[in-house]
């Protein structure tokens, strides 16, 4: 596959399009074998070992109540996080770009630190903040000022905290840039037109953000599902109540249960595939109907 | 940007009566209610949690703090996830530039599926990123055959906690240099070529000065993202103190055996690491952003 550079215009089919820049067969060969040693191989493997599993002992382990359960509080708590960061990142990302205040550049750089933080970091830091003795744990606890009475940490609200955390940056960093592009002059001929403030909003800028949101919402959901780290230590892991899918993978390895972990790491690949493609439909039917943004 | 006067809000501006009235944009108590709810939010999300790894690993005082440093288990922890993250980062910098180079010079067929398959790690969950060599590796893995009557250990031991982590921070440096090396073109690569230099002057002294800045963005979050992973390496490590437990799961078997002070002690560099990495990522972006690709995206 290597095209000759003495020999940029020769004619007839090759397989990458004829350039003076050299190199191509050195990087794609070394781009394929790292790629297929580390990544589509083990890959590979996994499918290869659910498959290997009979079919009865596939439906055994996806229809046990522990599993199903897992995978409700999996998808349950991330798709709860997700929609409560496209609520706050909204206003967050809204606060930035259109507001001037004190600390503005600091709360923009901050958005990023759940990247940048490692997730057991985060894990242990939120479960002690929220614990009934943690500082917001016991300003909602039975004891504290407000007498709310609420528990978060070690039970399925810990999991959504933990899950809002990790996802917040997606749809800040997804939906900001949007609105730092918005045309001004759309909002003055809604407001030229008779529109009050609100109806500019609802009508005319949350339309034109939409396919941002459902963006920044598919990524904050795709990686609560996978969570591991964060959450394990807000969550208590109580099996039927507060156990999310990915510990349940690391409970059946720890048993040596490899093909339970393999069938249930399957269905999680499969759901989220599937309500990825899902959202991308919706989104595409956003782009239609609201305008690309 | 929003640069015109009328449509941005300074709390330091006097108020005057048409601002109340002036059409494209909010009153000021809303302005001043979301400001404020996006503050409390943030808050309680995010600062307040760096906050306290901080103010816990201090907890008992300073002499404790360093204490936690002394301790061979915790030493053998950073050691560990130094020498990670000193095989990760290098081999997965010369897999994103050689990436980078055939996609962005080239055209070929497959081109977007393979930017997919590379784009694969970020999509499965690190749980999942361990497992699957486990699968291979573990013992009743695929390649377990092959490497029985040797003496490599991968599963439970160093090379197990390696690959973990090249897998789950592959992506990192070849997704950034991709579309700053597609935005830059062939046209720098070419005049020098014409000019008589050969294929590695031309990537030495033409492409990286261009990308340099971009490469460093992406070693730098590839970094942050190997010396923090914890659900792949947690996996495949088998946990065996002080010779398999990289600084998160150190921290993580601390925590359980209710030694908070120390947990938030190893916690406290990682978190200190993270500071360090956002604060360069800002100064980049702010210094460099034309030549970053991804300013707004991790």
């Amino acid at each position: 596959m290597v095209v000759s550079p003495a020999h940029p215009a020769k004619a007839g089919w090759t397989f990458v399009k004829p350039s003076v820049v050299p190199g191509f067969g050195l990087t794609f060969g070394y781009t394929l074998l790292y790629l297929s040693l580390i990544v589509l191989i083990p890959i590979i493997g996994l499918f290869l070992k659910a498959a290997q599993v009979p079919l009865e002992d596939i439906v055994r382990i996806a229809t046990a109540p522990r599993t199903l359960n897992a995978l409700r509080v999996s998808f349950g708590a991330s798709f709860i996080a997700a929609l409560v960061n496209i609520v706050f990142g909204l206003i967050v990302a809204w606060v930035l770009v259109r507001y001037k205040f004190p600390g503005r550049r600091l709360m923009d750089a901050v958005v990023d630190l759940p990247f940048a933080l490692p997730t057991a970091v985060a894990g242990i830091a939120l479960s002690t903040l929220y614990a009934p003795k943690g500082w917001i744990g016991w300003l909602v606890s039975a004891n504290g000022p407000l007498h709310l009475g609420w528990k978060i940490a070690y039970t399925p609200t810990g999991i959504v905290i933990a899950l809002i955390f990790i996802g917040l940056p997606f749809v800040v960093r997804t939906v900001q840039p949007v609105l730092e592009e918005f045309e001004a002059e759309l909002e003055e001929a809604a407001a030229t037109l008779g529109a009050n403030r609100w109806q500019t909003i609802s009508m005319v800028i949350l339309p034109r953000l939409m396919p941002a949101i459902l963006t920044g919402f598919s990524l904050a959901f795709a990686r609560a599902v996978g969570e591991y780290g964060s959450v394990i230590f807000i969550a208590g892991n109580l099996p039927n109540v507060s156990e999310i899918a990915p510990v349940l993978i690391v409970i059946k390895l720890e048993e040596f249960d490899q093909a339970g972990a393999a069938v249930i790491a399957g269905i999680m690949l499969v759901i989220a595939f599937v309500m990825l493609f899902v959202i991308n439909l919706i989104q595409a039917w956003a782009r239609r109907r609201f305008g690309d943004v | 940007m929003y640069e015109q006067d009328d449509l941005v809000y300074d709390s330091r501006r006097p108020i005057l009566p048409s601002d109340h009235t002036r059409p494209t944009t909010e009153r000021d108590w809303i302005k001043r209610t979301l400001i404020g709810i996006a503050i409390v939010f943030m808050l309680a999300v995010i600062v307040l949690p760096l906050v306290l790894v901080f103010v816990e690993a201090f907890r008992k005082g300073a002499g404790e703090y360093f204490s936690t440093f002394g301790d061979p288990q915790s030493q053998a922890a950073i050691r560990l996830t130094l020498l990670v993250a000193a095989i990760a980062v290098p081999l997965n910098l010369v897999f994103g530039v050689a990436a980078a180079w055939c996609v962005a010079k080239f055209e070929f067929p497959g081109k977007a599926f393979l930017t997919t398959l590379i784009d694969l790690p970020f999509s499965v969950s690190p749980v999942v990123s361990g497992m699957v060599y486990v699968l291979l590796f573990g013992a009743q893995g695929f390649l377990h055959p092959w490497i029985k009557g040797t003496n490599i250990e991968i599963i439970f031991a160093v090379p197990g906690i390696v690959l973990a982590t090249i897998f789950v921070t592959f992506p990192f440096i070849a997704r950034e240099l991709i579309p700053l090396m597609q935005d830059q073109g062939n046209g720098d690569e070419e005049a020098a070529l014409s000019l008589g230099a050969n294929g590695w002057q031309v990537f030495w002294r033409v492409t990286l000065p261009n990308i340099k800045w971009g490469l460093l963005y992406g070693v730098l979050l590839c970094n942050a993202r190997a010396m923090g992973e914890f659900g792949a390496v947690s996996v495949v490590s088998g946990h065996i103190r002080g010779k398999t437990t990289t600084m998160p799961l150190d921290i993580e078997i601390l925590y359980n055996e209710y030694n908070f002070a120390a947990a938030f002690a190893v916690a406290s560099l990682l978190a200190l690491l993270a500071l360090v990495t956002l604060i360069v990522k800002t100064i980049l972006e702010f210094r460099y952003g034309d030549e970053l690709a991804g300013t707004r995206k991790h």
